[in-house]
């Protein structure tokens, strides 16, 4: 009986315009598909209205009919929003745990052997000095006047060599990267090797000769400092100076939303390239809100929920299993192109009523924001002495003008969906925040109005302090024109795509300032 | 020689001949032709009337056939070869004069001082 119903619905909404005969059975068949339950006989929804709900979309209007209490939504944020953030919470909160164990003890393992690094080279000019003082005082010839200048050099250099080591290596950590930094590991072998060597010589050639000429000695132990400040000037080039000449031109998008933004890089690796481009996605994307992507969801859901794929040949044929899977995909495309929905009417006047509630919300929530702000006046220097009471801090000014704005900010917020960015506590805040500097209430909406960047947001929105980086190619090697990485949180990826930028050739023209000459051209004149 | 529309055009007209010089693979008349209906006839230094519109001759070369034949700076053309050159553009007048196959072209000019000659020998326009 369903089949039959079914089919026929399909058979009278194509066959509309023909067989007059027929139209006191169709109107039978729609009072039968309207008593019934209309979620059930999803085919048939093709016959009624488009207004009628489905099943995603009853439950979000029910969350706006819903009467507004603040305390409810901001307690109960991962229960109501569709998104079910409570369980990303937990993943996220285990991985965290996981990984903060293994990384810290990659991390001190560096950083304890850069330390070791930096002690040695610092201690070898000052051990090549002071050894043959102590070891062998009597045979050494005593230090003259240049020796002494050189003293002088040694110990300046050693100064600048100490400000500039501090001023490129020590400084905070940034980010853990997957792999070790190629370029540091390589000057740190450098470095080694090059003290090791000089080591060695001194051990050969003076320790054991015990050569009695200080001066020498001196002499040597400036040397190795000045290669030590070549060396550090190499480590500039290669670890600061070599990226910032623009070579590739990224463009990263976000998965989700599709939100594309594009810079410029220089010659990094993919590891160091991923992280100047998650520094970016904080300052510029704005932030990420799952709660506007369930439109998309539900209509997606909606296009392949009409069709339903029944076997009539029976259970038997197991063998056949796949071929009839795949048969049964392509039966529902086939479907699902031939009929006829009205999707895209249904998107374009949802889309337009939308945007009319949330224009006017706006304007009311413009409104009493301006008038909230009316309330309240700054206090000059010579008012305060007078009347000292009943004056109020920032905090306690923002609380007494908050109640009069917050049913329109909430109402807004909830219309764009941005209700689970905002606490109350944050709204006061940034409200004091505004009263104090002096700002007008359009500068207090601002960061309402529009989706601001991540770091806008309260710490609990930077929602992935935890990045994959997924790419094909090695993440030590170096970006390259048409390469492509992803970038891997919880909640989305970024895709990003490397180009070259591609080289320009230029030319030059040279043209002699005393050759713009004009004439009127008003009345031509031909020779014949 | 103003023209008033609607109205047949009447002025005093100088035949003048003249051949066409050979010259690598052109044929030059040498002179300059200005004016047209598609110019501006304020800027034409040649018209009484500074609303004429018509064909003027700006420049002669010294020696050469139209200098040879008679014309003078600041004729106004009515006429090449039969063909009207009082209501032409620019670039037609031009056309007109330089075609290929033509050896000879006949114009038909006018200037101030033709009127005023026929002044003064007839002592007045003779009226019946």
């Amino acid at each position: 009986m369903d089949t039959e119903s079914t089919y026929s619905g399909y058979s009278y909404y194509s066959g509309r315009s023909r067989g007059s005969h027929r139209h006191g059975e169709r109107s039978r068949d729609r009072h039968k598909s309207r008593s019934k339950d209309s979620r059930s006989e999803k085919s048939v929804t093709i016959n009624t209205p488009p207004a009628e709900p489905l099943l995603g979309d009853s439950a979000v209007r029910g969350e706006q009919v819903q009467d507004d209490n603040w305390g409810e939504t901001t307690t109960a944020v991962t229960g109501t929003s569709e998104h079910s953030l409570s369980q990303e919470d937990i993943v996220r909160i285990t991985k965290d745990l996981e990984d903060s164990v293994g990384l810290d003890c990659r991390r001190y393992f560096t950083r304890t052997l850069a330390v070791i690094l930096g002690l040695l080279v610092f201690l070898t000019p000052l051990a090549f000095l002071v050894l043959p003082h102590l070891l062998w005082p009597e045979k050494l010839q005593s230090c003259g006047t240049a020796c002494e200048g050189l003293f002088i050099s040694v110990a300046f250099k050693l100064l600048i060599l100490l400000l500039a080591v501090w001023a490129l290596f020590f400084r905070p950590a940034r980010a853990g990267l997957p792999r070790v930094f190629v370029f540091r590991a390589l000057l740190a072998v450098l470095v080694l090797l090059f003290v090791v060597s000089y080591w060695l010589f001194y051990g050969v050639r003076i320790l054991d000769s015990q050569d009695e000429n200080y001066q020498g000695i001196v002499q040597y132990a400036v040397s190795l400092v000045d290669a030590l400040l070549f060396i550090h000037y190499l480590a500039i080039v290669l670890l600061e100076l070599r990226q910032l000449q623009p070579c590739f031109s990224v463009c990263v998008t976000r998965s989700t939303d599709g939100e594309t933004r594009h810079y410029n890089l220089g010659q990094l690796s993919i590891q160091r390239a991923a992280l100047a481009i998650i520094e970016h996605y904080y300052c510029d994307f704005p932030v990420h809100n799952p709660a506007l992507l369930s439109a998309s969801k539900s209509r997606a859901a909606k296009h392949l929920a009409g069709l339903k794929v029944y076997n009539v040949d029976g259970p038997g044929n197991n063998a056949a299993a796949a071929g009839l899977a795949h048969s049964q995909s392509r039966a529902m495309i086939a479907a699902a192109a031939r009929r006829r929905d009205t999707s895209h009417n249904e998107l374009y006047y949802e889309e337009a009523e939308h945007e009319r509630r949330v224009r006017k919300r706006k304007a009311r929530l413009v409104v009493a924001v301006e008038e909230a702000f009316t309330h309240i006046k700054r206090m000059q220097e010579e008012e305060q002495k007078k009347a000292p009471g009943d004056v109020m801090d920032p905090r306690e000014a923002a609380q007494a003008i908050f109640p009069s704005m917050a049913r329109a900010l909430q109402k807004y917020l909830r219309t764009t969906k941005q209700q689970h960015c905002h606490s109350m506590e944050s709204i006061q805040q940034h409200l004091a925040f505004c009263i104090t500097n002096n700002m007008t209430p359009k500068a207090f909406l601002e960061s309402y109005l529009t989706p601001g960047p991540t770091l806008q947001y309260s710490r609990d929105h930077w929602l992935a302090r935890q990045w994959t980086l997924i790419s094909e190619a090695s993440v030590t090697s170096g970006l390259k024109d048409g390469g492509v990485f992803l970038l891997k949180c919880v909640d989305f990826s970024l895709v990003v795509t490397s180009k070259k930028i591609p080289y320009i050739q230029m030319s030059e023209e040279y043209i002699d300032p005393k050759s713009h000459k004009f004439v009127l051209r008003l009345q031509s004149e031909t020779s014949v | 020689m103003s023209f008033v529309p609607g109205q047949p055009v009447t002025a005093v007209v100088q035949r003048i001949e003249i051949q066409k010089l050979r010259q690598g693979n052109n044929l030059i008349l040498g002179f300059s032709i200005g004016g047209g209906i598609d110019q501006d006839p304020g800027q034409n230094p040649f018209s009484e009337d500074k609303t004429d519109k018509g064909i003027y001759v700006t420049r002669i070369t010294s020696g050469g056939p139209a200098d040879v034949a008679g014309l003078m700076m600041g004729d106004k053309i009515m006429q090449v070869n039969g063909w009207d050159m009082t209501m032409v553009t620019h670039d037609k007048a031009r056309k007109r004069l330089t075609k290929k196959n033509e050896d000879v072209v006949r114009l038909l000019v006018t200037r101030k001082s033709l009127e005023e000659a026929v002044k003064h020998s007839m002592g007045g326009y003779p009226r019946p």
